[in-house]
């Protein structure tokens, strides 16, 4: 038994305290991502999640250009990317990709602004970790910061519940019924801008829609109840998260040898193949109404 | 500026920025953002991985925009559209992370890559560029009626007979050539202003297609050289100045919208639809 272990998981993987803070961040980072990430794929909103995950490298570079954890950065500029894209009109659902597209363009023209500044004053590869993180470089004294963030997000899904999933479902009925339906599409926005960049950390600011759509939308294939959608897609994201972490780990030991493997390589590829997994297995009809948030096809790459 | 090494480079950007301000409008008109964001973002990891194993460059971003396109366009019919377009791209991404990490010669040229770059365009690069751009501006003349039609008026299109999805994925060719001959001149993370910001505020200025994509084709070539010169003179990424420049012009397009309704509706005494984005205006 001890043998077989050993072959699965290579030695010194729970011994060691990177690992450990890798699995504990990456693992609470997967768990907001995914339920967070349900109602972005419900809402129809997977490019305005990707468009926060890519504005928060404006944020990020900044931080590092000051010298503070680029954590600060990825959370203040997308959650202030999500306000301006309610304020340019994100609502209507035709022009609104137009208005994302234009916020996430002018967002990044900046972050090549700083990113340059950051490889002209100092050359400590901040644009490749930034881009594409580093589980196993996360500071421990941000495990805190992490937390509330994830609170915080997770919070405001969790009040919103309800009117969001009417929202959601039927926009006009909510109005009827009396939700906010503003207000509460603002304070998802602010939630998705907070979970982006959260995984923003571990698995790469632009890599972070992964984590954010891939679980939600394989949950979705497996189940139609929002609850269990919810719940499932937290576990897809924690699973592949820590497999990916496994994975990465024992990859120093592959050839050629002596070279890791990315974590981000390893996640991405397993929710991909959950995905796949997911839709290749058939008669999963009951999730149509939920998966089908919107009609789909007269408006080709909407949505 | 417009000297030796600097003639390749404006030969090239004003290709590409002819190219992108046709193709983009048809992707304002679609309401494709998602998609032409997605494609250039992915191709990346092409480039890297063919700097890995020593291919030509322009090969790798066509091979990875060619397969983003038709693994959208099959995972597509399958599920969410939004859904398909981010899990290929971070599928597409993923790769390109590992591809990156296996190789260490590469550093200074990802952001070159990511961001663009204008100089150490060499002269062999123009023919191939031009190549392409010439294939993406005759697929758009050739399919310009069914893609003007199933754009703007998808259920007429398909009264019409125009097939939706055989539409669509010549679109999505056509987004991928124009991708792997834009990405290394503006930088992948990009592109998308270029594709975007000219046609948008074109769009906003006319409803007349023809007229639209001329403004959009010229926008777009003011952008791109004014970036280039801005780049040039402040040693800048010129992303930057793409980026800005193409917010700049959509902002500027949406003020015009605005200005233009409420003059109407300061001219007629009875309320007016707004004039803004509705499909039969376009057509």
């Amino acid at each position: 038994m001890g043998r077989l272990l050993s072959l699965i998981v290579e030695p010194g993987f729970f011994t060691n305290a990177p690992v450990h803070v890798a699995l504990l961040a990456g693992g609470v980072v997967a768990v907001v991502s995914g339920v967070v990430g349900t109602f972005t794929v419900m809402r129809g909103q997977s490019y305005a999640g990707h468009a926060l995950a890519d504005v928060s490298v404006t944020g990020g570079s900044a931080s590092v250009l000051i010298g503070i954890s680029p954590l600060w950065g990825f959370a203040a500029t997308s959650v202030a990317a999500a306000g301006v894209m309610d304020m340019i009109g994100i609502r209507r659902p035709r022009g609104r990709d137009l208005a994302t597209g234009i916020v996430r363009g002018a967002g990044l023209g900046l972050a090549a602004l700083f990113l340059y500044w950051d490889t002209t004053h100092s050359a400590t590869g901040a644009t490749v970790t930034i881009l594409f993180g580093s589980m196993f470089t996360i500071d421990p004294s941000l495990l805190g910061v992490i937390a509330a963030f994830s609170l915080a997000a997770v919070g405001i899904v969790a009040v919103l519940y309800r009117p969001l999933l009417l929202s959601s479902a039927s926009p006009d009925l909510a109005v009827v019924r009396g939700v906010r339906v503003r207000t509460a599409g603002v304070l998802c926005l602010v939630a998705i801008a907070l979970a982006v960049s959260l995984s923003a950390l571990t698995i790469g600011a632009i890599l972070s829609t992964a984590l954010l759509i891939g679980p939600a939308a394989t949950a979705l294939r497996l189940t139609g109840r929002p609850g269990l959608v919810v719940a499932w897609s937290a576990l897809i994201g924690l699973a592949v998260t820590w497999l990916g972490v496994l994975l990465a780990y024992d990859s120093y030991y592959w050839p050629p040898a002596g070279h890791g493997w990315p974590v981000s390589f390893f996640v991405v590829t397993l929710i991909l193949l959950a995905y796949l997994l997911a839709l290749a297995r058939r008669g999963g009809s009951r999730a149509a109404p939920l998966e089908r948030g919107e009609p789909r096809g007269a408006q080709p790459g909407c949505g | 500026m417009f000297s030796g090494f600097m003639t390749n480079t404006w030969a090239v950007a004003s290709i590409v920025a002819v190219v992108a301000g046709v193709v983009g409008l048809f992707v304002v008109l679609r309401g494709a953002a998602f998609v032409a964001d997605a494609l250039p973002t992915g191709a990346f990891a092409g480039a890297a991985g063919a700097s890995l194993i020593g291919v030509n460059t322009l090969v790798g971003l066509g091979a990875f925009a060619l397969l983003g396109a038709l693994g959208i366009g099959w995972l597509g019919r399958r599920g969410r559209h939004d859904v398909a377009v981010a899990l290929a791209l971070v599928a597409m991404l993923g790769l390109g992370a590992l591809f990156l990490s296996f190789s260490t010669e590469y550093g200074p040229q990802i952001e070159a890559l990511l961001f663009g770059e204008v100089l150490g365009v060499s002269a062999t690069e123009i023919a191939p560029v031009a190549g392409l751009g010439a294939v993406c501006v005759a697929a758009v003349v050739v399919l310009y009626r069914p893609l003007l039609l199933s754009s703007v008026m998808p259920e007429l299109g398909e009264a019409r007979g125009v097939r939706e999805q055989r539409i669509e994925m010549c679109f999505l060719v056509v987004l991928a050539l124009t991708t792997a001959m834009a990405l290394p001149v503006v930088g992948a993370l990009l592109i998308f202003s270029l594709m975007i910001g000219p046609p948008a505020a074109a769009r906003s200025v006319t409803s007349r297609p023809l007229l639209a994509m001329a403004l959009s084709v010229v926008l777009a070539l003011v952008t791109v050289w004014a970036a280039i010169a801005a780049s040039y003179v402040s040693n800048w990424p010129v992303g930057f100045f793409v980026g800005t420049i193409g917010a700049a012009c959509y902002a500027a397009g949406r003020g015009w919208t605005v200005l233009r309704s409420r003059r109407l509706r300061r001219s007629q005494a009875s309320t007016l639809p707004p004039v803004a984005p509705t499909a039969s205006a376009m057509a």
